[in-house]
C-alpha cells in the first residue's frame, strides 16, 4: 500500500527525521509510539504528502506520491489532524459532508448522504447532525472531523487512513471507541497509520509498531516484538515491567517511574 | 457485529436529515426583494415614475406596449436606469467579494479593504487629482473622463500585488503575514494619501473629498458597461470556488488533504476580489462596509455553506446598495448625499451589533 524507504526530513539543521522506513499495508492498523519531538507527527505528515522529504521515497499503491495530483490523493488518503479549528459556524452534517467533497461535483449522490450518515453513525454523532459544530465539546468535535475523514476514504477499497494523536481530548469509553473504530477500517481493507501516546493502548488495538526516537527508528514490528521493558526505558526514559495482559493477546506496561533519576542529569 | 455497522444501510431515504436545507426561503425572497427594489428606486426622484408606468416604459423599450410618457420615458432610460444598473453591479461585486475574502482569511470580520485594494485606489487617485504630472495629463487627454478610474484600478492591483508579493517573502504566503502586510501597507497608502491631501488646493481637495465618499453619481450607460464584464466575471468566477472555501474553513491543511490547491485558492480569490473592488472603486469612489456586513448578515440567515452564502451576498448587496443609493439621492434633494457616508452611518451600528453579540455567545 504505501511504501516509505528511508525518509529523512529537516528544517535548516535541525534534522528531524533521519532515515526511517515503514510499510502500511491494506487491512492493517500500524502505530507510530515514541517520546515528545521524535518525529512522529512530521512522519505523518511525509506520508500524507503534506511535507515533502528532504530524501527517501514514498510510493502509494506502487506508484510515487509525489506523481499523484492532489485531487487524485484527495480520493485515496484521508488524515485526521491533530488541531482542528472551525471558524465559521458551520453544522455537523455539512462538516462530514465535506468529506465527500473530492467525490461529487456541483451536488452530492444520494450515496455521499448515506455515507455520511453511516460515518456519524459510527462515532456516535448521528443525533448531532444539526448541531453548530463550535458548540459541541472538544472530545465531540474531534469526533466530528473523525466521521469527516472516515467519509472521505470510506468507499475506496484500499484506501489510506492517517490518524495523528486521534485519541487526544477524548475520554476513556471514546479513546476505545476511535481505535475500536481506526481498527475496523483496516479490517475492511484499508490501511491505517496512527502517532498514539499510550503504549497500552497501542499494544492493544495495532497489528504493527513503529518506535521512533529523536527522529530514528528504533524498533519496527508487532507489539510484542517492539514492545520490551530495556527498549522503553531506553527510549522513554521512563522503567516498566512487562505483564501479560489477562484480557487480550498483548503485553501490559506497567511503568514505574524514578523522576529522580531521570531529571538528575 | 462490525459487519453491521460498517455496510451502508440498505434503505437510503431520499431526504437526508444531514441535507436539511436551513431558511430555504432565503434565496426566493432576496431575489424577490431585489425586483421590488429595482422598481422603486428606479420611480424615486424628482419626477417620480410609479411601478406601473416603470414597467410600461421598459414594456415599450422592446416594442410590446403601447408609448409611455416622453418625460419619464427619458428620466428613466438615461439617469434612473444606468444609475440603478451600475448600484446593482457594484452592490453585489463588493459583497461577494467581500464574503470570498472573509473565506480567504477565515476571518468573519475580514474586509476587501485589509489588504489594501481601496487605500492603494485612493492613493492613486488622489495622486492623479493633485500631482497633475504629465502622465497623468496624457493619460485624461487620451481617456477624458475614465483616465481616474483607470488610475485607481491600476493604483488597487498594485497594493495588493505588493501585499501578496510582501505575504510571499515571509514565506509560503501565510494568510496572517498577508493581514499584517496589509495593515502596514493602508498605513503607508493612508499617510502617503494624507501627505496629497496636505499639499492639494481648494479645488483639488473638493475633488478629493468627493471621490473619497463615494457616489453613484458619474453613472450612464458608458460606466455601466465598462464594470459590467468585470464584474460578470466575479460574479460567475467566484461561487465556481465556494467548495474549496468550505474546505479551507477547516484549516489549510485539512483542505490540502481534500485535494484542494490552497495556494492557487488564495490566488484567485484575491485576483476576483480586487477586479471586483478596484473596479467599483475606480467609477464610484470608497463605497465602505458593503463587503463586511451584507456577508455577515446572509451567513446569520443561511449558515456558512458558500455555496449559498456567495450568491446570496450578490444579492443582499446589489438590494442594500441600490436602495441606500435611492435614499442618498432623495434625503436631501435636491442635493446628494455621498453614498459613502450613508453606508457607514447605517453600516456602523449593524457591524456593532455583530461584535457585541458574537462577543455574548462566545
Amino acid at each position: 500500500m504505501l511504501q516509505a524507504n528511508q525518509l529523512s526530513y529537516r528544517i535548516g539543521n535541525r534534522v528531524l527525521l533521519n532515515g526511517v522506513s515503514l510499510q502500511a499495508r491494506a487491512g492493517e492498523l500500524l502505530a507510530i509510539v515514541g517520546p515528545n519531538g521524535a518525529g512522529k507527527s512530521t512522519l505523518l505528515k511525509l506520508c500524507a504528502r503534506e511535507l515533502s522529504p528532504a530524501s527517501g521515497t514514498l510510493d502509494l499503491q506502487g506508484k510515487p506520491l509525489l506523481r499523484y495530483t492532489s485531487e487524485q490523493l484527495a480520493l485515496l488518503r484521508g488524515m485526521l489532524h491533530q488541531q482542528n479549528n472551525m471558524t465559521f459556524p458551520f453544522r455537523v452534517g455539512e462538516l462530514v459532508l465535506m468529506g465527500r467533497y473530492p467525490h461529487y461535483g456541483a451536488h452530492p449522490a444520494v450515496a455521499d448522504y448515506a455515507i455520511a450518515e453511516v460515518a456519524l453513525d459510527l462515532v456516535g454523532m448521528r443525533a448531532f447532525s444539526d448541531r453548530i459544530v463550535s458548540t459541541l465539546s472538544g472530545g465531540e468535535q474531534q469526533r466530528v472531523q473523525l466521521a469527516r475523514v472516515l467519509a472521505q476514504v470510506w468507499d475506496v477499497p484500499n484506501a489510506l487512513l492517517l490518524l495523528d494523536e486521534p485519541t487526544t481530548g477524548l475520554d476513556l469509553l471514546h479513546q476505545h471507541h476511535m481505535l475500536d473504530i481506526a481498527r475496523q477500517m483496516a479490517r475492511r481493507g484499508h490501511a491505517v497509520v496512527a502517532v498514539l501516546h499510550d503504549l497500552n493502548m497501542a499494544a492493544q488495538y495495532a497489528d504493527q509498531l513503529l518506535m521512533l526516537k529523536s527522529g530514528r527508528r528504533e524498533a519496527y514490528g508487532t507489539p510484542r516484538k517492539v514492545l520490551t521493558a530495556p527498549l522503553i526505558e531506553r527510549v522513554f526514559g521512563l522503567p516498566v515491567q512487562l505483564l501479560d495482559n489477562p484480557c487480550h493477546q498483548c503485553p501490559l506496561i506497567v511503568p514505574i517511574p524514578n523522576f529522580q533519576a531521570a531529571f538528575s542529569h | 457485529m462490525e459487519a453491521n455497522t460498517l455496510t451502508a444501510p440498505t434503505i437510503i431515504r431520499q431526504t437526508s436529515p444531514i441535507a436539511t436545507l436551513h431558511r430555504p426561503w432565503l434565496m426566493p425572497v432576496l431575489a424577490g426583494g431585489l425586483v421590488v427594489t429595482i422598481l422603486l428606486s428606479v420611480g424615486v426622484g424628482a419626477v417620480a415614475i410609479l411601478p406601473s408606468e416603470v414597467l410600461a416604459i421598459l414594456g415599450h423599450s422592446v416594442g410590446l406596449t403601447a408609448a409611455a410618457d416622453e418625460t419619464k420615458t427619458a428620466i428613466l432610460m438615461t439617469i434612473r436606469l444606468p444609475r440603478v444598473c451600475l448600484g446593482l453591479l457594484i452592490g453585489a461585486g463588493l459583497a461577494v467579494a467581500g464574503a470570498a475574502m472573509q473565506g480567504l482569511f477565515r476571518n468573519p470580520l475580514a474586509d476587501p479593504g485589509l489588504i489594501g485594494i481601496s487605500s492603494g485606489a485612493s492613493l492613486a487617485a488622489v495622486g492623479m487629482i493633485v500631482l497633475e504630472v504629465t502622465l497623468f495629463q496624457k493619460l485624461s487627454g487620451l481617456l477624458g473622463y475614465y483616465a481616474l478610474s483607470l488610475v485607481a484600478f491600476a493604483g488597487a492591483c498594485g497594493t495588493t500585488l505588493l501585499v501578496y508579493r510582501l505575504a510571499r517573502v515571509a514565506g509560503r504566503s501565510v494568510v496572517t503575514t498577508m493581514l499584517l502586510a496589509g495593515i502596514a501597507i493602508n498605513a503607508l497608502a493612508g499617510a502617503l494619501t494624507g501627505l496629497l491631501t496636505y499639499l492639494a488646493t481648494d479645488e483639488q481637495l473638493r475633488t478629493i473629498t468627493f471621490w473619497a465618499l463615494g457616489s453613484l453619481g458619474g453613472a450612464s450607460w458608458t460606466t455601466v458597461l465598462t464594470i459590467l464584464p468585470f464584474t460578470m466575471v466575479v460574479l460567475l468566477g467566484l461561487p465556481r470556488l465556494a467548495k474549496s472555501l468550505n474546505l479551507l474553513a477547516l484549516g489549510e491543511s485539512q483542505a490540502a488533504m481534500l485535494g484542494v490547491n490552497v495556494t492557487s485558492l488564495k490566488r484567485r480569490v484575491i485576483v476576483l476580489a480586487t477586479l471586483a473592488v478596484g473596479t467599483s472603486v475606480a467609477v464610484a469612489g470608497i463605497i465602505g462596509f458593503i463587503g463586511l456586513v451584507i456577508p455577515h448578515l446572509i451567513r446569520l440567515v443561511a449558515g456558512s455553506d458558500h455555496r449559498r452564502l456567495l450568491i446570496g451576498s450578490a444579492l443582499g448587496g446589489a438590494i442594500v446598495l441600490t436602495a441606500a443609493d435611492a435614499l442618498a439621492r432623495t434625503i436631501v434633494a435636491p442635493a446628494e448625499l455621498p453614498i459613502g457616508i450613508l453606508t457607514a452611518l447605517l453600516g456602523t451600528p449593524v457591524f456593532l451589533w455583530m461584535l457585541i453579540k458574537e462577543r455574548a455567545t462566545t
